[in-house]
């Protein structure tokens, strides 16, 4: 079965999961982890240079940006302003306008501030950005988020770095149900199986970090974050059979 | 001159463009983007900006982020 691209804005992807950058214990591990999830939008966060004596790298110098797409975020970000101010940092590199807008409440949830978020998204939006935007599984504001134009709505399974996978699957399929802009899931997820049920569940996509980086052996773990994106999606399109509460039988009852 | 770069004070010679500081940061002006006294400053026009005692510089690029 030929699946259709997944489009955001004016970007078209073949491939679902959506992969950070960050935690990684090297960047070879780095680099391989990205090449076994099979990512074609790999996310990055915009910080100070390290001027001192040594060489300021970038992570531009060990991610091919002719071979990804770049999707610039603005972690760290705890009001629409600093978001707004970073976001337009990140189009000054010059190799993406998409943006993935997270503007945190406090530091120790990470949870998204759900009033700066939505500010920052219809400024940005009016500033031309293609915006991701990271939210809460709230179906409200994620309304909001579409309403404002955001090209992507991203809620959160459970908060960032948790692992803890989809903690309401039924306020993330009210979303689904509520929005035409594609719903990624983003953020919480801690294995394969979250990724399945993700999209199993109708998403159009994953974004997922740390279950990856942080994994004993994160490149066969980008694997099987690759497979179950697939598997996921597949299992998606070929309709499930309904949940029933009694049993019906494979084959028919006696008549022989 | 003085100057403050990524929170921290310089000794800088009079007269230096941003792209004279970059390379003597041994920073690749390609890879960066540039905050001078709050305003983002265009990589175009790196060349040709010239800065002054006291400004305030900001120098960021992509690192590792989920």
């Amino acid at each position: 079965m030929e699946d259709q691209p997944l489009v955001i804005g004016k970007y078209k992807f073949k491939s679902r999961l959506f992969v950070g950058t960050g935690k990684y214990k090297t960047l070879d591990i780095m680099k391989k982890a990205l090449e076994a999830s099979g990512a074609e939008v790999v996310t990055v966060a915009i910080r100070r240079v390290n001027v001192g004596i040594k060489y300021g790298e970038s992570l531009l110098d060990h991610v091919d940006n002719n071979k990804y797409m770049i999707l610039p975020n603005t972690a760290g970000c705890y009001s629409a302003d600093e978001a707004i101010r970073t976001a337009f940092l990140t189009r000054e590199m010059g190799v993406s306008d998409m943006i993935k807008l997270e503007v945190l409440g406090d530091e120790k949830t990470l949870l998204p501030d759900p009033v700066e978020t939505l500010k920052a998204t219809e400024t940005l939006v009016h500033e031309g950005f293609t915006v991701l935007v990271y939210t809460s599984d709230d179906p409200i504001i994620a309304k909001r988020l579409q309403d404002a134009g955001a090209a992507s709505v991203m809620p959160a399974g459970a908060p960032i770095g948790s692992g803890q996978g989809i903690l309401n699957q039924n306020n993330i399929k009210i979303i689904l149900e509520t929005l035409s802009v594609p719903v990624i899931v983003d953020a919480g997820v801690g294995t394969a199986s979250d990724v399945s049920i993700a999209m199993e569940l109708g998403c159009k996509g994953v974004l997922l970090n740390t279950g990856i980086a942080m994994a004993n052996d994160p490149v066969n773990m980008a694997t099987a974050m690759k497979l179950a994106c697939e598997s996921g999606r597949l299992a998606y399109l070929s309709g499930r059979i309904p949940k029933k509460l009694y049993a019906k039988a494979t084959s028919p009852a006696k008549d022989f | 001159m003085q100057l403050t770069v990524n929170g921290e004070t310089r000794e800088c010679p009079m007269e230096i463009s941003i792209s004279r500081l970059l390379k003597s940061l041994n920073v690749n002006e390609d890879h960066v983007a540039v905050e001078l006294n709050h305003e983002i400053v265009p990589r175009a026009k790196f060349g040709e900006r010239i800065l002054k005692e006291n400004d305030n510089l900001e120098i960021v690029t992509f690192v590792g982020g989920g």
